[in-house]
């Protein structure tokens, strides 16, 4: 089984990246390849390191309440640039009600606060088995 | 030894084995004269002030801030005529990063996360009604401080009040930021000039603003350990305090302002030990190293807050209990002022009663539990002297280890400490998911019905209105402000930037004559360029 490749990425302004680095070597440790982005990276930077990376999965953490429009971007900038076979999760301080709208703009997987990291590799694992 | 084995292993988040009892034996070589002093002496083990909070009870200072100025204005009231006696600001991102609000990069951050400012005309709004020489204000504020602060000194002079006389704390911690908070700019060097052109400025022309307030709180909740927080804390103010001798400043003249923010979410004698060893390792790094003379350039002052971290997104009334205790722990710790997070924190924007109840757990505190009658309580007791000895040789290995990287601001360049945090951070996630740390609802005691819809709380409702607002605000001021003295004033900041000269008169000059947030910042990063985060994993 080919091993999934995930983008770990931090979009918009927002600097709280302990999450991010969490998941980042969970999934690391679940056998997936893993590149992070670091802080502060534009919805269009994501876009292209996930073109370049060619990975299955970008995993977005975002904790400052502006994770609808930054989905939307990077979902639709995906597709417009050809990877709409990218994924898109979307991690962080997402309340419940938001979790309908980011799935209609496209995002496959939502983790609001709370969700245990098991629950997180656990979806990641099986998109690697269906992949 | 049959009893001895059925006991569990206690380890402590510094690596520090605890046993089950402890006795005089355990404080062989202890000479309370040397290593406690009497209280508010040096070196200052059992707190800083004599009499403690029997002379003056812990400062308390929730953080607030979000949407407009003016909405901002109308929660700092609030909490004020309910007994909150200084006011800690939260800005939104786009504020913290220099950016004004029409700028592309905030679109959907407006007014999120704190209060948005452009320029002085919102700092006005925010602080119309509140006197600058009778409420203590932190600014939560960092790569921006000069910024804000000299925004917050001209609000001062147009209420009258002479900069002698304004008390503030802007935040001012880059380093930090650098390790874990996120919210720099500039490259490291420029950065630390500017946190060091504010601070200089500050002891020659407004010396009651405490001009860095140095954190440890956001380094532990980005995942570090205890004994991390108070090396990383104690390596950072060094860091400073070098840079400003190196202005031809004593060490007298700036370090009685020095002050700090810690937090204090862990185990509460491990914690207690923390700042009872790190008042001890600071008042001995002030006196020894730098030759500070006066005692107050000595004193660890710290706001001890608690953090976040310790709360839980499940059954989030359960928090209200936590607060309880980090407020125990915090006075415990000898704090000079107190915040508490909020049991909502995980879901919103605290509402107005989750902000009540928080303020309420500290007047509790100081006010019913008896905590608050006589100074440090705990010292003298066998685990706690030892747990300090213990918590101080687990911080100086941490220094030690700073050192051999090439101390912190190497260390922040390369990106070491982040890995390092990183690390821990997963290293606690693990523990926490073996169960080795104990979280009740998380990993004990797990109601089998749990609700997964979500707890109901009051969530703050975004009001898409403030962004239109702080919009048409910020036209109208580009419209109406005197152009010519904003391009005289930008360019001069430029021009003084590519020298070595304080920056706080340019950046006085440019605020005075209403240059916007981003054009000031923006003026600086045509010259200092932008901060690469090595990223490393």
């Amino acid at each position: 089984m080919k091993p999934l490749r995930v983008l770990v990425a931090k979009p918009g302004l927002d600097g709280h990246d302990r999450g991010a680095k969490v998941v980042a070597q969970a999934l690391r440790d679940a056998g997936m390849e893993v590149i992070y982005t670091g802080l502060k990276r534009s919805p269009e930077a994501i876009v292209q390191a996930a073109l370049q990376e060619d990975v299955d999965v970008v995993g977005l953490s975002i904790l400052s309440g502006a994770h609808e429009p930054l989905s939307r971007k990077i979902v639709e900038g995906l597709r417009a640039a050809g990877g709409e076979s990218i994924r898109v999760a979307v991690g962080g301080t997402i309340p419940q009600q938001d979790v309908p709208n980011l799935r209609a703009a496209g995002v496959w997987e939502v983790f609001p606060m709370g969700t245990p990291l098991p629950a997180i590799i656990k979806a990641f694992e099986r998109l690697q088995r269906e992949d | 030894m049959a009893e001895e084995k059925k006991s569990k292993d206690v380890v402590l988040h510094a690596g520090i084995a605890v046993k089950a009892r402890y006795g005089p034996e355990d404080l062989a070589g202890f000479d309370p004269a040397r290593d406690l002093g009497r209280p508010g002496e040096y070196p200052f083990t059992r707190g800083i002030h004599p009499e403690m909070y029997r002379a003056r009870v812990w400062t308390m200072r929730q953080y607030v801030g979000f949407g407009t100025p003016a909405e901002t204005n109308q929660r700092f009231k609030y909490l004020m005529a309910r007994g909150q006696d200084a006011l800690n600001v939260a800005f939104d991102l786009p504020t913290q990063l220099g950016l004004d609000s029409d700028d592309p990069r905030a679109e959907g951050e407006v007014g999120r996360v704190g209060m948005a400012v452009d320029s002085l005309a919102d700092m006005e709004e925010a602080f119309a009604g509140i006197p600058a020489d009778r409420v203590s204000v932190s600014l939560t504020i960092n790569s921006m401080a000069s910024i804000l602060q000299a925004m917050y000194l001209v609000v001062a002079e147009k209420q009258g009040v002479a900069w002698d006389r304004v008390v503030t704390t802007p935040q001012n911690d880059i380093l930090k930021e650098f390790v874990a908070r996120g919210t720099w700019v500039y490259p490291v060097e420029a950065s630390l000039r500017l946190v060091i052109d504010l601070a200089e400025f500050c002891a020659r022309r407004a010396p009651k603003v405490n001009p860095i307030s140095i954190c440890g709180y956001h380094i532990r909740e980005a995942g570090c350990t205890t004994a991390q927080e108070m090396a990383y804390g104690l390596a950072i103010v060094a860091a400073y305090t070098e840079r400003l001798l190196a202005r031809g400043l004593d060490i007298d003249e700036f370090a009685p302002r020095l002050s700090f923010n810690f937090t204090c979410w862990g185990k509460i004698f491990e914690e207690v030990g923390k700042f009872r060893a790190g008042r001890r390792m600071y008042a001995r790094l002030m006196k020894e190293r730098f030759g500070a003379k006066n005692p107050r350039s000595m004193m660890f002052r710290s706001l001890i807050g608690g953090g976040g971290s310790a709360f839980t997104a499940q059954e989030p009334e359960n928090n209200i209990v936590r607060g309880a205790y980090l407020a125990l722990t915090a006075a415990l710790s000898g704090a000079q002022t107190m915040a508490l997070p909020t049991y909502d924190e995980a879901y919103t924007i605290p509402s107005p009663k989750a902000q009540l109840i928080a303020l309420r757990t500290m007047q509790i505190c100081a006010e019913e539990t008896g905590v608050a009658d006589t100074v440090d309580p705990l010292g003298g007791a066998y685990y706690v002297e030892w747990l300090t000895n213990e918590m101080e040789r687990a911080i100086q290995v941490e220094l030690d280890h700073i050192e051999r990287l090439g101390g912190i601001v190497e260390a922040v360049k390369t990106g070491a400490v982040q890995a390092e945090v990183a690390r821990q951070a997963y290293l606690f996630e693990r523990k926490l998911l073996s169960g080795e740390i104990a979280k009740v609802t998380v990993n004990r005691h797990v109601a089998p019905d749990a609700d997964t819809t979500g707890p109901q709380l009051e969530l703050y409702s975004f009001d898409r209105s403030v962004v239109e607002a702080q919009l048409a605000k910020l036209g109208q001021l580009r419209a109406q402000r005197d152009g010519a003295a904003v391009t005289r004033a930008l360019a001069r900041l430029r021009e003084e930037a590519c020298g070595t000269r304080n920056l706080m008169e340019p950046i006085l000059e440019a605020v005075r004559a209403y240059a916007t947030l981003g054009e000031i910042a923006g003026a600086m990063k045509d010259v200092f360029g932008e901060h690469k985060e090595p990223v490393g994993l």
